[in-house]
């Protein structure tokens, strides 16, 4: 792999997260707890589709082949896509999708803190604009995790079942490519294994002032970063490529 | 009594004269009922609102139109929690008001229970049914309440965005495949008679309209609202190069208007009384989303208890 094929993945990849995380996140449009939340929830989805439509248009441009962000979103395949386990899984009840929310964002936050120093002028530009949302996400996630972990009784185990849940999901969101440690040598990207120990003590702060227990060890799932997704994601490109699948070529 | 008497001929004055009527202003018992069943039925509108066009945001054909769709069903939302907020200073809670819709006592706008069966109904949705909106919530910015005249200042620079985006949707279908037209046509053929009834019963038959005319809740009357959609609307369908399914609209030159078919009011008055093709999903779908969403308000307000007793615990030590 050269380093523009390192590029484009690793464009690809952060890209895809956002893409599929905003799509489970905008499936509550409507059926939110609250109204408030319906709100909250479908603006924290159009920021991560505002980041991955900057990824894509950049992995296009770098790889020159006059794909579009469009092409890249709905025509690759399952296994081309790069998108961590973690943020294809179902919104469950409200504490799996917050759960979902805190092990992602807490991630996209340190990762958008380091690549504003990219490099690469573009990914830098992109990482600070994100950098400023995810912050924001990063508040909605943390509180609702405490409100509901230190909330009733009820949402305490709702929490803390969630939290176990998807726990087996949080190593592959770290897991990097050879590409990886090309870019990381350039000064490109950002060094996920970095950034790891300070999700974790992230991660372990939140969930104590939730009165939550930090799950440890056990099972790790992994593969997104060779195309191996859970059998979620191909409901969810189903979904979303229905209509560019059903009618290829048109204009929208 | 007489001080009643003294009150009304104040509030009347104030209508004449044109200044807003503010919460704290005494009024009519059946002039605030008036309001409360109207933006009510407004803000609950918004809310179901979200359920058909929210439908697409996952299928939505692009990124761009994904973008769109999200942040139109979003402001959707933002306008429903503007007008709970109208409601409340009248003097009812918010949960009694979602009480209502839950129940079936209170209504929302009846083109909601009509199903998005393809992207072209996102399209027809923007350009008819928030172009019908506009028209009502320009005349309501001047309505009588100030609370509630406000919100629609608010909205309103909001929708005309609803309106465009949808159009933009039928334009882009209209210029492209046979299918994809097809699909416009289909949709045109579908939304516009249930529009056109969004405007309300005949100024004859409807009970509700005399009054808010009175009380310069409404300013103009369902009749007029609807002509002039209609003699707005007409070039825009020309241009897309579609029909309206209405073998009897035709330009009347000596009115100035276009003439239209009859409005069926038997389906009108149908799906009002529910049974419209997704009244119950729609309802289910609220209901549900409140019942889900139980444990999570439970659990906010627990803890902002134990964070105002930790608080007031400190200020004790
Ligand atoms: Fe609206
Ligand atoms: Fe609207």
């Amino acid at each position: 792999m050269n380093k523009q094929e390192a590029l484009i993945d690793y464009c690809l990849r952060l890209g895809d997260n956002s893409l599929v995380l905003g799509h489970r996140l905008s499936e509550w449009c409507g059926h939110g707890p609250i109204l408030e939340e319906d709100l909250a929830l479908a603006n924290i989805a159009l920021d991560l589709l505002g980041q991955t439509r900057n990824l894509f248009t950049y992995a296009a441009a770098v790889e020159g082949k006059g794909r579009t962000e469009d092409d890249l979103a709905y025509t690759r395949n399952n296994y081309e896509f790069r998108n961590a386990l973690l943020t294809e899984q179902a919104n469950g009840d409200f504490a799996v999708t917050i759960a979902r929310q805190l092990f992602y964002t807490s991630y996209a936050w340190l990762l958008f803190t380091e690549l504003q120093k990219s490099k690469d002028e573009t990914i830098a530009g992109i990482a600070a604009k994100a950098l400023k949302e995810t912050s924001y996400h990063l508040r909605h996630c943390n509180e609702w995790t405490i409100r509901l972990g230190d909330g009733t009784e009820e949402s305490h185990r709702r929490m803390q079942d969630a939290v176990d849940s998807l726990w087996m999901y949080t190593d592959d969101i770290f897991a990097q490519t050879e590409g990886d440690a090309l870019l990381i040598k350039e000064g490109i990207a950002a060094d996920a294994a970095t950034l790891k120990p300070k999700w974790d003590a992230m991660i372990k702060e939140t969930l104590t002032k939730a009165t939550l227990k930090m799950p440890e060890g056990g099972f790790m799932m992994k593969g997104s970063r060779e195309g191996k997704h859970t059998e979620h994601l191909t409901y969810i490109l189903g979904e979303l490529q229905f209509l560019q699948r059903t009618y290829p070529g048109m204009e929208w | 009594m007489e001080d009643t008497v003294k009150q009304e001929d104040h509030f009347n004055e104030k209508l004449e004269k044109g200044d807003f009527i503010e919460p704290k202003d005494w009024m009519p018992e059946k002039y605030r009922k008036t309001l409360i069943r109207q933006i009510s039925q407004h803000a609950h509108s918004e809310v179901v609102g979200m359920l058909p066009e929210g439908n697409w945001i996952t299928r939505a054909p692009n990124l761009r139109r994904k973008a769109i769709l999200l942040a139109k069903v979003q402001d959707e939302g933002g306008h429903g929690l503007y007008l709970y907020s109208a409601a409340e200073t009248l003097g009812i809670s918010r949960e009694e008001l979602l009480d209502q819709l839950h129940t079936g006592k209170a209504k929302y706008s009846s083109i909601f229970n009509y199903p998005t069966v393809t992207w072209a109904d996102i399209g027809a949705i923007g350009w008819l049914v928030d172009g019908a909106a506009i028209m009502n919530q320009v005349m309501l910015q001047r309505t009588s309440f100030g609370p509630y005249s406000r919100a629609m200042i608010r909205i309103c620079k909001e929708e005309s965005f609803h309106q465009r985006q949808g159009y933009e949707i039928m334009v882009a279908l209209s210029k492209g495949s046979a299918e994809q037209k097809q699909m416009a046509q289909d949709a045109l053929n579908r939304w516009w008679w249930p529009t056109l009834m969004m405007f309300g019963p005949p100024d004859a038959i409807s009970s509700n309209s005399a009054d808010s005319i009175k009380w310069k809740i409404k300013r103009e009357t369902n009749d007029e609202l609807r002509q002039k959609f209609v003699d707005r609307t007409i070039a825009q369908v020309e241009y897309l190069g579609l029909t309206v399914p209405d073998p009897k609209l035709k330009w009347n030159e000596a009115r100035g208007h276009y003439d239209f078919g009859e409005i069926d009011w038997a389906e009108f008055n149908s799906v009002v009384k529910g049974n419209g093709p997704c009244n119950r999903e729609r309802l289910k779908a609220r209901v549900g989303a409140h019942k889900n969403g139980e444990w999570v308000r439970d659990a906010a307000t627990a803890y902002a208890k134990k964070q105002a007793a930790k608080a007031a615990g400190s200020l004790v030590a």
